[in-house]
């Protein structure tokens, strides 16, 4: 694919064969492609015209090097807007993964729509918690809409090896967040995970009541789980989220696909939130750290 | 409404309106192509212009959507379940199953999923709540192939008219995964050559471009008959389908609308269209 935008771009430049600067109708030419490119990754529409008015900018004006083609020279400057766009470059503080730097028991509060991965991840980040930084996790089931949620996380529970919250016939997802919080506090738990049940954006009283779970527990993070074959949705996700519940962190699932992540870019540019982590597949060790230069290069298909 | 004049411009913004609802590049431009060659600097109110387009869409929708055949004759007529992961095949299975069985027809469930935590457990509540007998494996990580021909030939002596089979979701890319899938349906064919009389591959209407990918491998690997399309009651528009529609021709049997065993209902070209180009 990334072997196609530059096959494409060289096309476009041999058709103008220019020397000298690179003029806007040079740019507006090669970012017909680089649109499409980005689009053919599910970059959502808004976004990758923030992005491509952020390269004309950069590209129109640039001297036409001998050693590389202008298509080559066009191509590093939207994967820097991209690599920075992402959190990367110039202005990346390096910080990484979950921040864990609050008075124990540090709740953390995984959202998204359904199936897209929530408690899966809530199994690994416990995992990853266990076992590199010796932290004592509790895992909690909000979900108490899905047949068999609350078992499935307590399955991973066992699977990891850290505990989970006993479960307990007709709670409501405010009253299970309560308990756990309370049993973190007794029992001295480092971090409590509060995975909840699957919501749609556009589901008032399900976005209310998670709003709610985050309001009575205060999490230090909030974490956003998407797919990585997220299309242009994405925006909409992404937005409803971060204003009705809030967002801390991203983390992208399902990278293990060969869904090109576009999704990433529009969660980050419409929530400004970072990435933090990445899933990379269904086995509970298969969490992986968040590194813009490689996602932006998958978006372009390098 | 205000009429004004489709040029470029309007043209433009409709081919954004389908690039936003998940068509693609392509599938955009080549509808809104047909659209200029027609209707190019008429005066038109924006209604007029969506209607017009939601028809375009549906006549390109309209062969591929058909209601999934069933013969119950067969005793049973197998329905094999597969897809990416998360995409709502488990609830699809539910959803199925209430409907055949509110149809008359004797349903039971294969919980094929062996693999995710719980899955099993959820496949239960579900054959409990709608009726079903549910075939389950004796113990955890259990064989799926295995548990498949055990419950078809229990299936074939009890009278079951409906055989519902779920599989442990698996992306297309992972081969072994794939292999895994090829031998369940060769190990039910042991038991009938003709099974599975259909192989249901479930979509998540979220999901953008790579629905293309996931469509070309399941179909390659094993033999899809048709598709069902999940959570269309979210914001997303699933507008993939269309591209799909031009790429494969697979019939389009089903659309899923939420959560519950009741929501579920026969994918419908126009209907479709309209909520593509947002009109309700
Ligand atoms: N390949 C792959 N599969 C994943 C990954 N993360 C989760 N899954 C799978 O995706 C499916 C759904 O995961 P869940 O953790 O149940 O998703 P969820 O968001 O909790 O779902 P709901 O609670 O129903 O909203 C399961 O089959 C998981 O095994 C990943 O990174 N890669
Ligand atoms: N809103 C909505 N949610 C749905 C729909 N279909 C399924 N879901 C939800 O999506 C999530 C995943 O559904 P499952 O049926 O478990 O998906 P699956 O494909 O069996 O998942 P795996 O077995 O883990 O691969 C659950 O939370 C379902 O309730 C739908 O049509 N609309
Ligand atoms: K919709
Ligand atoms: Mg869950
Ligand atoms: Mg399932």
């Amino acid at each position: 694919m990334f072997e196609a935008l530059s096959s494409k771009l060289n096309g476009v430049f041999d058709r103008l064969r220019r020397r000298g600067a690179l003029s806007e109708a040079d740019v507006n030419e090669a970012l017909r492609e680089v649109r499409v490119a980005l689009l053919e990754a599910d970059v959502a529409l808004p976004v990758v015209k923030d992005l491509t008015t952020k390269v004309r900018e950069r590209a129109v004006g640039v001297e036409v090097l001998k050693s590389v083609s202008p298509a080559q020279q066009v191509i590093k400057i939207v994967n820097d807007a991209l690599v920075e766009a992402l959190g990367g470059g110039e202005g990346d503080s390096g910080a990484r993964g979950l921040d864990l730097n609050a008075p124990s028991p540090v709740p953390i509060l995984m959202v998204g729509l359904q199936g897209s991965g929530k408690t899966t991840t809530s199994g690994k980040i416990a995992l990853r918690l266990k076992n590199r930084e010796k932290k004592k996790v509790l895992l909690a089931s909000l979900d108490v809409h899905r047949p068999a949620a609350q078992l499935q996380l307590e399955t991973l529970a066992k699977q990891v090896g850290v505990a989970s919250l006993p479960i307990v016939a007709g709670e409501t997802p405010l009253q299970i967040a309560a308990r756990a919080m309370d049993l973190g506090r007794r029992e001295l738990f480092d971090v409590v995970v509060l995975d909840t049940a699957g919501r749609l954006a556009i589901d008032e009283a399900l976005m209310d009541e998670v709003a709610q779970v985050k309001a009575a527990t205060r999490p230090h993070e909030t974490l956003l789980v998407v797919d990585a074959m997220t299309g242009q949705d994405a925006v909409n996700t992404a937005r409803a989220f971060q204003d009705k519940v809030g967002v801390s962190g991203i983390v992208m699932t399902r990278i293990d696909g060969d869904a090109r992540g576009g999704a990433a870019l529009s969660m980050r540019a419409v929530t400004g939130a970072p990435i933090k982590l990445l899933g990379a597949g269904e086995k509970l060790d298969a969490l992986e750290d968040f590194h813009p230069d490689r996602i932006a290069g998958r978006i372009l298909g390098m | 409404f205000r009429k004004r004049r489709l040029d470029e411009e309007a043209l433009e913004e409709l081919e954004e309106t389908l690039i936003a609802a998940d068509l693609g590049v392509a599938a955009a431009r080549r509808i809104v192509e047909g659209f200029r060659k027609t209707r190019f600097g008429k005066e038109v109110t924006d209604e007029e212009v969506k209607a017009a387009l939601a028809e375009e869409i549906a006549a390109i929708l309209a062969p591929v959507a058909a209601p999934m055949p069933l013969e119950p004759a067969r005793a049973p007529h197998v329905v094999l379940v597969v897809g990416v992961n998360g995409t709502g095949k488990t609830t699809t299975i539910a959803k199925l199953g209430q409907q055949y069985r509110e149809g008359g027809l004797r349903c039971a469930f294969v919980a094929g999923d062996t693999f995710r935590a719980a899955a099993v457990e959820q496949l239960q509540i579900w054959g409990d709540r709608t009726g079903a007998r549910v075939h389950a494996p004796a113990k955890e990580g259990a064989d799926a192939a295995g548990l498949a021909f055990d419950a078809l030939t229990a299936a074939r002596a009890d009278g079951t008219q409906v055989l519902l089979v779920d599989t442990a979701g698996r992306l297309h890319n992972k081969s072994a995964l794939m292999e895994e899938l090829r031998k369940v349906i060769r190990v039910i064919k042991r038991v009938e050559p003709e099974a599975p009389h259909s192989v249901l591959l479930v979509l998540d209407a979220t999901t953008g471009q790579n629905a293309l990918q996931q469509v070309k491998v399941f179909k390659e690997m094993v033999d899809v008959t048709g598709l069902a399309v999940t959570k269309l009651d979210g914001s997303a528009k699933g507008g993939v389908v269309v591209a799909l529609a031009q790429e494969f021709g697979l019939p389009v049997h089903f659309v899923g609308v939420g959560e519950k065993a009741g929501d579920l209902r026969p994918f419908e070209a126009r209907d479709y269209a309209r909520g593509l180009v947002g009109l309700a």
